[in-house]
């Protein structure tokens, strides 16, 4: 492939490698040409000017079309080592051979500029498809919560001699999601936007994971009341250098889609399995799963399962599996055949096996 | 009882004004200023029991105006901050910040850093016994009580929760640690930190998986409570 590239960006190469290919197979239709006679060696350079009209751009593979035919001329056509041609019907060859070379040269060139052009257009299409989705869905997403902040607290302020005890509290509690919901959002957007950008470094340090899963875990009760969270915690103590606040974050992200899209009384159960060269998280819920033919998509950015409860960008899945990559790790999504979903991650890093310092 | 002076340093108006409610409804005394400038003459003249320091400012930076602060304003100052990258927040710290709040936050996170803050500043004379909770140190015997239990800890292990317990309510960063436990050429071994804190907690903490003691800041370091 990185030859191909640098022929593709070299134009230097591209005559080197043109002229040199039509000289070695003149030599060596030279050697045959007792056998084979010239006009089959004018049907052997013509090939190759073809093949190499492939690789290269219009002003090399002309000049080795053009050379092509004088080498023809040149060595082949006699008399031998002149230019001029003694008989007709070799001079109408010639000519053939010239205009087919150069033709041929010309048309694969501007075919390979045409389908060059289709498909910047086509990236471009897909460029603008995906950022009307983006905004299509920002805007509603962003709206939604802004829409109940505004409208909760006009209420709040112009009905407020109308409005029963319960009924301000309830406001309250909308205003309080809502702020919540739009402060997830864009920590989602300032995410990925940060996980695009070419500033993206990692920054690694040793972390402990059981901890960060206790972390997580605890942060996302809130929402948890009507699940189940399990975590089997592993006993021996294990450190690895990875981005903790990252591994937070990817961890944080499928919880929380676990926990807003699986029913009320779902178990989530959470597994470690630390190896030397990495560790193994799985994220299991008893719920209804994903539907099969969609379980590949769910990483995709904006991507959002059809009919689902509004409330999120599509985002927490593709950012999180963006995270995991960051880390050179693995991420997967399948049904259980008992019913509901499970994510495997794998984060390699190093590992260090401190064993705690029981005295000194 | 508080009446404790507070100086808000912060250019957006609505902030202001929304941490003036809460605080004055909390008894504070509030002063305000827009930009680090005006913050830092305000803080000349009122020496405020603490300081509220945004780090995006119009005029100077906020890492700039904690770096003036700081050359002579000794008590807590707290950094409000929406830039939650690790390393701003560390380097205000390493600055001499006290705290930090990312933004957004809920008002009862900020009251507890605030009243905490003010109290590394308050009782800053050296007490021969520190209380933080159910966990008694009494410095003079070196004895380490856990609801009147005694705590066996390892010399590692109590030079790091004294270090910890001079600096209650304080976050300390990771390397501020690890030089003051295992010295300058220590300052990346963060390994050794995560081990013992894992095993204080254990001795220490009622749940060590949802600690109430020592508390992880993620990314930047722990603080004591």
């Amino acid at each position: 492939m990185s030859l191909f590239q640098s022929i593709k960006y070299n134009v230097k190469l591209q005559y080197l490698l043109g002229i040199s290919t039509i000289v070695i197979i003149s030599s060596i239709c030279f050697l045959f040409v007792g056998f084979i006679g010239y006009h089959v060696v004018a049907l052997i350079l013509l090939l190759a000017v073809s093949i190499l009209a492939m690789f290269l751009d219009i002003y090399p593979i002309i000049i080795v079309a053009i050379l092509s035919a004088l080498i023809w001329n040149f060595v082949f056509i006699q008399p031998q080592a002149t230019l001029s041609i003694n008989n007709p019907q070799d001079a109408l060859l010639f000519l053939m051979y010239f205009v087919i070379a150069v033709m041929n040269a010309v048309f694969t060139s501007k075919i390979r500029k045409a389908e060059g052009l289709a498909q910047q257009r086509k990236e471009k299409e897909n460029t603008l498809q995906l950022y009307n989705t983006l905004l299509n869905s920002l805007s509603h997403e962003l709206k939604t919560p802004i829409s109940t902040i505004i409208g909760a607290v006009d209420t709040l302020k112009i009905n407020s001699a109308k409005l029963t005890e319960e009924n301000r509290k309830e406001l309250i509690s909308e205003i309080d999601l809502a702020g919540s919901r739009l402060h997830r959002q864009v920590n989602n957007l300032l995410n990925m936007s940060r996980l695009e950008s070419e500033f993206f470094k990692l920054q690694l340090d040793w972390y402990d994971i059981n901890e960060i899963i206790y972390s997580v875990i605890e942060n996302n009760l809130p929402d948890a009341s009507a699940h189940k969270i399990i975590f089997g915690e592993n006993e021996n103590f294990h450190l690895y250098k990875v981005d903790g606040p990252l591994i937070e974050q990817i961890l944080h992200n499928i919880l929380h889609n676990a926990l807003q899209y699986t029913p009320p009384g779902t178990e989530i159960s959470i597994k470690v399995r630390p190896g030397e060269k990495g560790f193994e998280i799985q994220i299991k819920d008893d719920g209804s799963g994903f539907p099969p033919d969609k379980v590949n998509l769910v990483f995709d950015k904006f991507y959002r399962l059809p009919n689902t409860a509004t409330g999120g960008t599509g985002l927490g899945l593709s950012i999180a599996k963006g995270f995991v990559k960051a880390h050179n790790g693995n991420i997967s999504l399948e049904n259980i055949p008992s019913g509901g979903a499970k994510f495997t991650i794998f984060i390699p890093a190093e590992s260090t096996s401190l064993i705690k310092e029981e005295n000194e | 009882m508080n009446k404790a002076e507070i100086l808000i340093i912060d250019d957006e108006p609505q902030i202001r004004k929304l941490l003036k409610i809460v605080l004055e409804s909390n008894d504070y005394k509030v002063v305000q200023a827009a930009t680090g400038n005006e913050g830092i003459h305000l803080a000349a003249n009122h020496s405020p029991e603490l300081i509220l320091l945004d780090l995006g400012l119009p005029d100077l930076s906020g890492h700039e105006v904690l770096l003036e602060l700081r050359s002579w304003f000794e008590k807590s100052i707290i950094i409000l901050s929406v830039q939650d990258s690790e390393e701003d927040i560390i380097k205000a710290l390493d600055n001499g910040a006290t705290d930090y709040l990312n933004k957004p936050f809920r008002t009862g996170e900020l009251l507890a850093r605030i009243r905490s803050s003010i109290r590394i500043t308050q009782d800053n004379e050296i007490k021969p016994v520190i209380e933080a909770g159910d966990i008694k140190i009494d410095l003079t015997s070196r004895l380490v009580t856990l609801n009147e239990d005694v705590v066996k800890l390892t010399s590692t292990e109590y030079n790091l929760l004294i270090l910890f317990a001079k600096n209650q309510g304080k976050i300390l960063t990771h390397q501020f640690i690890l030089k003051n436990i295992w010295g300058q050429a220590s300052q990346n071994e963060t390994q050794y930190l995560r081990v013992f804190i894992a095993q204080l907690r254990k001795k220490m903490e009622k749940n060590p998986n949802s600690p109430k003691h020592f508390i992880t800041a993620s990314g930047v370091g722990y603080r004591f409570e």
